[in-house]
C-alpha cells in the first residue's frame, strides 16, 4: 500500500502568541512542533504498512522550519518525504494548499492519503476534503479504525456523543484521521540515523504556481478574544485559594 | 430580486438536529441585518415533515431537497444534491452548522463549486457593506474575522452554541415548502455506509450530573485522577475528561466531555489542568458556573471561567478537599 501522509507544522500548544505588526498574523518567533492529529496520522500510515506492506510518503508545505516535521516522520519510519518549501505556503488557505499538494504529487499513484481531521492552529478541518475533490477521490473524516479488505477498505467514521458508523470504500481514497486512533510511537536513535539518508524532494513555489490562485478568504484581523465573562482570579497561597473557593462554592455558586 | 441567505438544516435519526435551530437563529439575525430573504432547506429522502416543521418559524421559505439516494447520508449524494440546488437558486450565502457531518461534505460541496467555507465561526460583523465571520484560532487563543474574497455562494458554518436554537422566531403563520426533487446518478456515490451505533455501554450519563470535576493533560499521570476522584467524591459530583485523557485509556470514553464526547451544561464545571481546547469548550461552555485551575495564565480555559485559579492543582486540590469536606460537615 502507498500511503501519503500530509503534515503540518504548527506553534506549540502552550507557546505564548504575539500578534505582527499588521495583526493578520502572529509573529513567527514561536516554537514549533507538528500538528498533533498529523502525528496520528503519519502512525496510523506506519501501522498499516507494517501490516501490509508498501511505502510512506510524508510531505508538508511551509518555510524551511517545517522540514522539521518531515525529519521526525522520517526517523519513525516514514520512507520518503516531499517539502513544498516556501514561506508563502503558510499563508494558503485550504484550497490552494490541497491544490499545491496535488500538483506536486501529480506524477505518484497513492493508494491512500491520510491527512489529521483537522490542524491546531486554523481548525478549519478541509484540506483533505477538498484534496480529495480535486483528484476526484472518495473520502471519508474522522476515522479511528482502517481495514483493508481486496481492493476496498472498510474505515470506522467518529461521530457526535460516543456514535460511530462503519463505512465501505473504494481505494484509492484520502482519510481525515482523529487523534487518539493509537499510541503514538516515539523515534529511535536508529530510526534518527537512518531518516538522514532517506529521499527529501523539494519543491520550489515555481513548480505549483500555476496550479494555485489567490485566497477566496481573508483574515482581515487576528486579536485576542474579547472577554464577555467576568472571570474572577481567586489569588494567594494554595490554603488560602482553597477557602476562597469553598466560599464561592458555598455562597455564590450554592453547591455546599 | 432580493439576495437570499439559505439555511441547510441538519435531520438524523429521524430528527431535525438541535444545533439546526441555531443556525436558523443566525440565518435570521442576518437577514435582519442584510436585509436579504432567509430561506431554509432540509436534505435527505422522505423530509417533508422536516420542511414543515421548519416552516413554523419566520422563514420565507422552505425547500425539502430529495432523493431517495440522499438515505443513507454519504458526502458524495449531498455534495452533488447541494450543487444542483444551489446553482438553481444561486443564493448569496449559505449558512450550516459545524457538525461532523457538514464538515464530512462542505469543503466538497464549496471546491466543486469553485467556491470556498469559512468554518466553525462564532459571530459574525458587518464592516462597512462587508460581511466578517468571526472564528477562534490556535486553539481559541486568538479571534480572527474573516472575509470572502470570492463571488457568492459565500459557505459558513457556525459553531455549537454560538446562537441560542431557542432564539428561533416563529413565523406569523407557515412559510410556504416546496419540494425540490434532484438527480443523482448512477456511479456518483461510492461509499458504502452501515449502520450508526454507540459503542461502549454508557455507564454514566454526564448530562445529568449536577457537578462536573474535569481533567485535562494537567493531570500529568494516570494515578493522579485519583485526586480529581476525591474532589468530586468530597462535592457529590462526577468525574469527567477531556479528549486526551480517554484516549490514553486513563479514563473511559463514557467520562469524555467534548465535540465527539458528551456535552453538558451542570452546575459547577470544575475544569482541572485542563487548557480549553475548542473541542473541549463547545462540550462545557453551558455549565452555569465555571471553575478552572491551571497553571498557565494564558489558557483560553480562563475565558470562560467565572472564578479562575492560576495555580499548580497538586498543591491547590489536597487543601481544597479538606475545606469541602469540612465545609459539609457544617463547620
Amino acid at each position: 500500500m502507498k500511503i501519503l501522509v500530509c503534515m503540518k507544522q504548527v506553534p506549540q500548544k502552550d507557546a505564548p502568541l504575539k500578534l505582527n505588526e499588521s495583526a493578520a498574523w502572529i509573529r513567527e518567533d514561536v516554537s514549533y512542533e507538528v500538528n498533533e492529529p498529523d502525528a496520528y496520522a503519519l502512525e496510523e500510515a506506519l501501522r498499516q504498512k507494517e501490516k501490509h506492506g508498501g511505502e510512506v510518503v510524508v510531505i508538508t508545505s511551509g518555510p524551511p522550519r517545517a522540514q522539521q516535521v518531515l525529519r521526525e516522520a522520517l526517523a519513525k519510519g516514514a520512507d520518503r518525504a516531499i517539502h513544498l518549501e516556501d514561506n508563502a505556503f503558510v499563508g494558503l488557505d485550504a484550497l490552494n494548499t490541497a491544490r499545491a499538494f496535488a500538483a506536486a504529487i501529480k506524477d505518484e499513484a497513492f493508494d491512500l492519503i491520510f491527512t489529521g481531521l483537522q490542524s491546531d492552529d486554523y481548525g478549519y478541518a478541509q484540506t483533505g476534503v477538498v484534496l480529495a475533490e480535486l483528484l476526484g477521490w472518495p473520502h471519508a473524516t474522522i476515522i479511528m479504525h482502517i481495514e483493508k479488505s481486496d481492493s476496498e477498505i472498510r474505515v470506522k467514521r467518529e461521530l457526535e456523543a460516543g456514535f460511530f458508523q462503519f463505512v465501505d470504500m473504494p481505494l484509492p481514497a484520502v482519510l481525515t484521521i482523529q487523534s487518539g486512533i493509537n499510541k503514538l510511537r516515539y523515534a529511535t536513535l536508529i530510526g534518527i540515523k537512518q531518516a538522514k539518508n532517506k529521499p527529501l524532494r523539494k519543491v520550489a513555489l515555481a513548480e505549483v504556481q500555476s496550479a494555485i490562485t489567490g485566497n477566496l478568504q481573508k483574515i482581515e484581523r487576528l486579536y485576542v478574544p474579547q472577554k464577555t465573562k467576568n472571570t474572577e482570579f481567586l489569588k494567594g497561597s494554595a490554603g488560602e485559594v482553597a477557602k476562597k473557593l469553598v466560599d464561592k462554592l458555598r455562597n455564590e455558586v450554592r453547591v455546599l | 430580486m432580493s439576495d437570499t441567505i439559505l439555511v441547510v438544516l441538519e435531520q438524523r435519526e429521524g430528527k431535525l438536529n438541535r444545533v439546526s435551530w441555531e443556525t436558523l437563529t443566525a440565518g435570521q439575525a442576518l437577514a435582519a441585518e442584510t436585509g436579504w430573504t432567509l430561506e431554509a432547506a432540509v436534505v435527505g429522502s422522505g423530509v417533508a415533515n422536516f420542511a414543515n416543521e421548519v416552516a413554523a418559524k419566520k422563514v420565507a421559505k422552505v425547500y425539502a431537497v430529495e432523493s431517495p439516494k440522499l438515505e443513507p447520508y454519504t458526502p458524495d449524494a449531498f455534495s452533488s444534491a447541494l450543487k444542483q440546488f444551489i446553482e438553481s437558486k444561486q443564493p448569496k450565502l449559505v449558512l450550516m452548522p459545524h457538525t461532523y457531518q457538514v464538515r464530512d461534505f462542505i469543503p466538497k460541496l464549496a471546491t466543486a463549486m469553485g467556491r470556498t467555507a469559512i468554518s466553525d465561526c462564532i459571530a459574525y460583523k458587518k464592516d462597512g457593506g462587508k460581511l466578517l465571520f468571526t472564528r477562534q484560532m490556535f486553539q481559541g487563543k486568538l479571534a480572527a474575522d474573516v472575509s470572502f474574497t470570492c463571488d457568492a455562494p459565500w459557505f459558513v458554518t457556525f459553531q455549537n452554541g454560538a446562537f441560542r436554537g431557542d432564539k428561533a422566531e416563529a413565523g406569523a403563520s407557515p412559510a410556504p415548502v416546496e419540494t425540490v426533487n434532484v438527480q443523482i446518478a448512477d456511479g456518483v456515490i461510492r461509499n458504502k455506509p452501515q449502520e450508526v451505533f454507540k459503542e461502549a455501554k454508557q455507564a454514566v450519563d454526564l448530562t445529568q450530573a449536577e457537578i462536573i470535576v474535569s481533567v485535562g493533560r494537567g493531570i500529568k499521570e494516570q494515578k493522579n485522577i485519583e485526586l480529581a476522584k476525591q474532589l468530586a467524591e468530597a462535592l457529590g459530583g462526577e468525574l469527567a475528561a477531556s479528549r486526551p485523557i480517554c484516549d490514553s485509556g486513563w479514563l473511559p470514553m463514557d467520562r469524555q466531555i467534548g465535540s465527539s464526547g458528551q456535552t453538558v451544561a451542570p452546575k459547577l464545571y470544575l475544569a482541572l489542568g485542563i487548557s480549553g481546547a475548542i473541542q473541549h469548550i463547545v462540550g462545557m461552555k453551558g455549565a452555569r458556573t465555571i471553575i478552572a485551575i491551571n497553571k498557565d495564565a494564558e489558557a483560553p480555559i480562563f475565558e470562560i471561567s467565572d472564578y479562575a485559579v492560576v495555580g499548580n492543582l497538586f498543591d491547590i486540590v489536597p487543601p481544597l478537599i479538606e475545606e469541602v469536606k469540612k465545609a459539609k460537615a457544617g463547620s
